[in-house]
Formats: C-alpha cells, sequence, structure tokens
C-alpha cells in the first residue's frame, strides 16, 4: 500500500498589515506556527508572499554559522546553519527548508519583513514599543539599554506592541507603529493592534528620569544603529537611509536617561 | 606625479541634516558626517575635475587655506573615504558608468 499524501496546510500570519502566507504538511509545524504567531495568524488575510515550507529532521542543514543574504538573477537566498530559504520578490513566493522550530522561520520572517518594509519607506526597529491614550512611543538601544526595562516598568494602562522588534510603516498618518510576535527577554509577543508613532526615545539609563532634545544628526545615528537590516543592496540600504531621515524629520526623536523605576512613565503619554 | 580624480560612489545614501553632509555606505552600512570642507569637496568629486582643481577652487578660495598643506590634508580624507567605497579615486578621469 503507497503513502498517503498529506494535504498541504496553509497559515497566514499577519503582521504590520502584511500578510504572508505559509504552507507546508506538517502539523507539527503548523502548530508551532500557532503557537509562536496566535494572535498574528489571519485566516481571512489576503497573503502578499506565500512560502513553501519543507520541514525536515532537525541538523545542520547548511556551512553558514551565521545569517547569510544574498540577491542574484531576482531571488533571494537567506541561510544559517538550521534553514535555508530562497524567494523572488517579483513573484511574491519562495521556499524555506528547516526543522519544526520557530527559531528559523522567526529569522525568516524578520528579514522579508525588514526588505518588504524597505521598499515603502518603513523600518524594523531594534526597540521596544508600546501604546499609551491612543499614541505609540519606541524605546530604542542596545541590548542592556533597558527596552525590556521600560516595558516590565509601564502601568497598566499600557498596551505593549513589542520589547524587541518594533515595526514602523508610513501611512495616512504618518509613521504608525505596529505590534509584532518578535519578542524579546520577555518572550511575550506584542498586542496586534498599531497607533500612530508620537515619539522615539533613545535610551540612556542615569541617576535620574529626563529627556532631552537631540540634534538631527545625532538623531538619525541613533535610528540607523538601531535598524534591523541585512541586506547589502545599495538601492535598499539608500531607501533605509531615507527612511531614517524622514522618520527623525516627522517624529520627535529624544534621549530618555531614566532610573529603572515606575515614575519614568510618568513623563511617557 | 598625476593627478587624482575623485568621483562620489552610487553605492552609497548622502543627505544634508543640520548643516553637515550625512553619508551612508551600501557596502558596510558606516555612517559619515562630513563638515563643510568634506561636504563641498564631496559635491565637487564629479570624476573629471582633478583633485588639485578642486582643493584650488573649492577650498582654497571658500575656505581660505593653503593650497599645499590643504592638497595633503585632502588626498588622506578622500583615500579614507574611498577605502569604505564613499568615494573612487584614480589617476584618470572616472566616468559615469564606473561609479
Amino acid at each position: 500500500m503507497g503513502e498517503v499524501a498529506l494535504e498541504p496546510i496553509e497559515t497566514t500570519i499577519e503582521i504590520g498589515d502584511m500578510p504572508i502566507l505559509i504552507r507546508t504538511d506538517s502539523p507539527e509545524f503548523v502548530h508551532v506556527l500557532v503557537h509562536r504567531y496566535g494572535g498574528f495568524v489571519n485566516a481571512a488575510a489576503k497573503p502578499l508572499f506565500e512560502f513553501n515550507v519543507e520541514i525536515v529532521p532537525p541538523g545542520k542543514i547548511t556551512d553558514e554559522e551565521d545569517v547569510s543574504l544574498s540577491f542574484a538573477e531576482g531571488r533571494w537566498v537567506l541561510e544559517r546553519s538550521d534553514f535555508h530559504a530562497e524567494w523572488s520578490a517579483a513573484s511574491g513566493s519562495g521556499t524555506i527548508r528547516q526543522a519544526a522550530s520557530p527559531y528559523a522561520i522567526d529569522s525568516a520572517m524578520r528579514i522579508l519583513h525588514s526588505l518588504l518594509l524597505a521598499r515603502q519607506g518603513g523600518l524594523l526597529v531594534h526597540a521596544a514599543s508600546a501604546v499609551r491614550n491612543g499614541r505609540a512611543f519606541l524605546f530604542a538601544g542596545v541590548s542592556g539599554a533597558g527596552k525590556t526595562t521600560m516595558v516590565r516598568l509601564a502601568p497598566p494602562d499600557v498596551t505593549l506592541l513589542t520589547d524587541e522588534i518594533s515595526y514602523l510603516r508610513m501611512t495616512a498618518n504618518g509613521y504608525t507603529a505596529f505590534g509584532t510576535p518578535f519578542a524579546g527577554e520577555l518572550a511575550r509577543a506584542g498586542a496586534n493592534v498599531s497607533a500612530p508613532l508620537a515619539a522615539l526615545y533613545l535610551l540612556a539609563k542615569g541617576g535620574e528620569n529626563r529627556i532631552e532634545a537631540v540634534n538631527e544628526t545625532d538623531a538619525v545615528r541613533g535610528v540607523l544603529e538601531s535598524v534591523l537590516f541585512f541586506a547589502k543592496d545599495p538601492e535598499l540600504v539608500g531607501k533605509v537611509f531615507e527612511s531614517a531621515c524622514e522618520l527623525v524629520r516627522q517624529v520627535p526623536v529624544e534621549r530618555l536617561t531614566f532610573v529603572p523605576d515606575a515614575r519614568v512613565w510618568g513623563m511617557i503619554g | 606625479m598625476s593627478p587624482l580624480y575623485i568621483a562620489r560612489s552610487k553605492s552609497v545614501a548622502a543627505r544634508m541634516l543640520g548643516g553637515e553632509m550625512m553619508i551612508m555606505s551600501a557596502r558596510d552600512s558606516t555612517l559619515f558626517d562630513l563638515n563643510d570642507t568634506a561636504s563641498a569637496i564631496w559635491r565637487a568629486a564629479d570624476g573629471a575635475t582633478p583633485l588639485h582643481e578642486i582643493v584650488k577652487r573649492v577650498l582654497c578660495a571658500e575656505f581660505d587655506v593653503a593650497p599645499e598643506a590643504a592638497l595633503q590634508d585632502t588626498e588622506e580624507f578622500v583615500k579614507e573615504l574611498a577605502g569604505h567605497g564613499i568615494l573612487l579615486v584614480s589617476e584618470e578621469p572616472i566616468s559615469q558608468e564606473a561609479k
């Protein structure tokens, strides 16, 4: 008796209003996806992008220890030791070969979103973000600068968008921050909501709470130091640079020095 | 000694911010802030004008500096930017295609 072919299962994950369809014949992987991206699964959304995911046994798939991203002959190739992904931006489709773990798909999703956003004037930023009183606030900084601390100190009226990777898009209302499932130390997905970005704070820990103006050049530098972008494509790098400049032109960028206690939120929102 | 020619690379993004030119290299994402004199050299880097002419015409005229010292400093500066792929430097004029 021959093997019974499994019907592919489709799961659409919508982050930042950009739905990406994942097609796989592994029920185990679908379980991983739903667990990882629960609040961002939207079966009704019309996908902008489609991936066929081939699930293979755990183990080394490529020789690339670090993430490697390249573009040739119309196809992006993204590799790390635990996965191989490639896609065509023109056709809006691609393939991923990986084990049924959330880490590989998470890397592929982050990088794909960073590329999609770059073309639209948006940015993925290594930053926490949250909504208060209908406005979004973003807290950027290197590891240890206080992103997770700010989120942990947030009062109950604050809605977490992310403690790790913030998602900014240009919309009719200006720059808008979206919730993401990309979690950091908190290991908790953000809420699937969005709000106009009211301010971007460059974080620093200090002996008192204060907010200081940052000149335009330092603001752009601060934003770009936190932007997640891996491609060396000159056109896209140029777009990311222009987006950072435009963000600084439209949204107040300030330095937030804070003592790690809840009083800092008295200055936000 | 052959004259040097300099041209702005196409693999960069640049924008004037707060009176300074900020440049980002697409090759390694390095950021550079150029002051007034450096910005003037950047803008004049057309691939066709010899560097000593740029120094004489732009720096000496606009910033009141001595030509020999200015040329020496400028050569070091353009070689540093060339190392990051921001400027192209050649002993011959640089065509549009080469940028």
